[in-house]
């Protein structure tokens, strides 16, 4: 949990990186500023190419920022070699050294930190305890599995206990069933040693159910960061809601700027009055996010704050997925939980309402 | 195997069992081309050479079909014409010695040049790669002789170095340079240096740079991560370049002539000069025969120490 008050772990200042020349120059991170607590599990999230792993790069120290300035606590360690930063990385293909034993590579950061041989047999010793690889230690890298060789490289990243641990889309590589082990395992490690996890992905629900705390990035940007319920309830801009879960957009206006509450009117006429979250922007036309399992589907007559047509039903076991056409022709979802017997509520076709709940209506910047 | 298959009557067992036969025997036809250029330019010719070592030489070169085994007792020992003392052939002995030396250190000196320059080219972004690579082997398109002369050209007294190390005032006296071992050295390493580039090359290429990249996440100085991880995973290209130069330097035969002058003989010389004004070939052909066995154990002790490495 993030430690108030401390020194953070991380804090990239300002930074800019820029690759290429200026025929074809592609800018990988704008202005990147942010701040990572020490022993938080703090992820990079964002599509591919928006600059995450950039930026975990130049944590690690493989690439120089353009501009700007990297703290590790009070230590500025922007120009520092990789071999002298307390970092370690565990990266995307495990980079697991073929021509060593599962031993040999996790002891390779300490023979070079030249630890006394009794000190690092002991820290192996303790680091196949703490991914539950003990029996495998004499074995080549290459004759293990891929989850086997997932636990390998994060034993031997984190054998040198760094200050910092950057993981690279670790778990990508593995199927479903490991991955979502691994999650935990991940989780747990982090607990138990106590290490900062800077953890890159693009896999949102990853990144909702591991982080502390989550930066959503696009384009060489970080757009919001901030606790997983908090992007998820809160998101700023229309790329995190759309990027973070399924979210209807609605078009609307302000029409009334009140100090908690906005007014807007939809497109319909109906007029919400909406918490305002975030910095308003100064001109009137907004957009609305809804998360579709945050409504409420009623027959056409009553509080509907907007009326469609059902045009599909999709059955997937805990829910139904809703799709209504409203009247400006756009797909609005709403997303139902299943009760035990009890059939679909509604036939396509159908006339119905949707009733919104404006605590859960989210007011877009942009 | 006493099971007997239910299908064993079937014909359809017979058409397989002749269309078998049929494949083996195409087998055998197609390998014909390649047996008979190993029987016909391998063994064939190492035959003849080694009869002819166990020949008497002829007056006029060629060989009297007499058994003899001085050709044999020549190559290591040495009969003295007035007593018949026997002592140890020195003149081969040093040619031989000389030899080995000289390719082991061009081996060595290709190595310590041709490995950075092979890391270099594969550092290249891949585009500008094979422009390197071209670079490497334009020498090959020019005689070897001609490479030598030009060599010669470079370190012989009134050469190349010496004028300009005079005309700067550096020396007062030209740098004997021409016909030693280091002039031998130097043009075998010259000629021979692609052939340890390409194939470290070949292998460096093949390498994951991102191993690279963990090793100095884990607190490895560049040396560090050239020793523990670079050089071992590239191990099998410098074991086939280090081969590739040793061989034909131990059996060289142009450098020495033009580099090393008259007195500075290696292997290759020593046989010529016993085929062609020594009128010795059953001790050219006892002679290459002995080159033959040391490239052999040569191989035998890169291989076995390749083996050791990767098990």
């Amino acid at each position: 949990m993030p430690a108030n008050g401390e020194v953070p772990a991380i804090r990239v200042e300002e930074v800019d990186k820029i690759f290429g020349n200026d025929a074809d120059r592609v800018v990988a991170l704008n202005r990147v500023s942010v701040a990572i607590e020490e022993n938080e599990f703090f992820t990079l999230l964002g599509p591919s190419g928006c600059g995450k792993t950039t930026l975990l790069r130049l944590i690690a120290g493989f690439e120089q920022p353009t501009a700007g300035r990297i703290l590790l606590q009070d230590d500025d360690i922007t120009r520092l070699a990789p071999y002298d930063r307390p970092v370690n990385t565990v990266f995307q293909n495990y980079a697991l050294f073929p021509h060593m034993t599962v031993e040999q590579n996790i002891a390779f950061a300490l023979e070079m930190l030249e630890k006394p041989a009794a000190e690092i047999d002991q820290t192996v010793t303790d680091m196949l305890r703490l991914v539950r690889m003990e029996q495998l230690r004499d074995r080549r890298v290459d004759q293990i599995s891929g989850g086997q060789q997932q636990r390998v490289a994060l034993a031997r990243a984190l054998a040198p206990h760094p200050r910092v641990l950057l993981l690279d889309e670790p778990l990508s590589a593995l199927d479903y069933k490991l991955r979502k082990d691994m999650q935990i395992e991940l989780k747990r490690l982090q607990h138990e040693t106590g290490i900062t996890f800077i953890f890159v992905t693009h896999d949102q629900e990853e990144a909702l159910t591991m982080s502390d705390r989550v930066a959503v990035m696009n384009d060489g940007n970080i757009l919001q960061v901030g606790p997983p319920h908090e992007i998820y309830d809160h998101p700023s801009e229309r790329f995190v809601a759309d990027f973070i879960g399924d979210t209807n957009f609605l078009p609307a206006d302000i029409i009334e700027r009140g100090g908690d509450a906005v007014s807007c009117r939809l497109e319909s006429g109906e007029v919400l009055a909406v918490p305002a979250g975030v910095d308003l922007p100064d001109h009137d036309r907004v957009t609305l996010a809804i998360r579709p399992e945050q409504v409420t589907l009623c027959e056409t007559a009553g509080d509907a704050t907007l009326q469609g047509t059902l045009q599909d039903a999709v059955y997937i076991g805990t829910d139904t997925h809703y799709r209504i056409r409203l009247a400006d022709d756009s797909l609005f979802t709403a997303r139902v939980q299943n009760a035990r017997g009890r059939a679909q509520l509604f036939e396509s076709g159908d006339r119905l309402g949707i009733r919104l709940d404006p605590e859960h209506v989210q007011l877009l910047k942009d | 195997m006493a099971s007997v298959s239910p299908y064993s009557n079937a014909p359809v067992l017979d058409l397989e069992a002749l269309a078998r036969r049929r494949e083996v025997k195409t087998n055998v036809l197609l390998t014909v081309p390649a047996l008979t250029v190993l029987v016909a330019a391998a063994s064939g010719p190492l035959l003849i050479m080694l009869i002819f070592s166990f020949l008497t030489p002829g007056d006029y070169g060629g060989v009297k079909w007499e058994l003899s085994f001085d050709a044999w007792f020549q190559v290591v020992l040495h009969r003295d014409i007035f007593d018949d003392t026997i002592s140890l052939a020195d003149a081969h002995l040093s040619i031989l010695w000389r030899s080995v030396k000289l390719s082991f250190l061009t081996t060595l000196v290709a190595f310590i040049l041709g490995f950075p320059t092979a890391y270099f080219i594969a550092t290249r972004p891949p585009e500008t790669r094979n422009i390197w690579l071209f670079l490497v082997t334009i020498p090959f398109w020019t005689n070897l002789l001609i490479r030598t002369f030009a060599i010669l050209e470079i370190i012989r007294n009134q050469g190349v170095i010496n004028s300009a190390l005079l005309g700067m005032g550096l020396i007062d006296a030209p740098l004997d340079m021409l016909y030693t071992d280091i002039a031998i050295l130097l043009g075998m390493t010259y000629v021979y240096i692609p052939l340890m580039i390409l194939p470290i090359y070949a292998s460096m290429e093949r390498l994951d740079f991102r191993l690279v990249e963990a090793g100095y996440d884990l607190y490895a100085s560049r040396w560090k991560v050239l020793k523990r991880i670079i050089l071992p995973l590239v191990k099998p290209g410098v074991i086939a370049g280090s081969i590739l130069v040793f061989i034909p330097s131990l059996g060289a035969y142009v450098t020495p002539r033009v580099l090393g002058g008259g007195k500075n003989l290696m292997l290759g010389n020593l046989i010529e000069l016993q085929f062609g004004q020594g009128r010795n070939w059953p001790l050219g052909a006892a002679l290459s025969l002995t080159l033959l066995v040391i490239v052999m154990f040569a191989l035998i002790f890169y291989v076995r120490s390749a083996q050791r490495e990767t098990h």
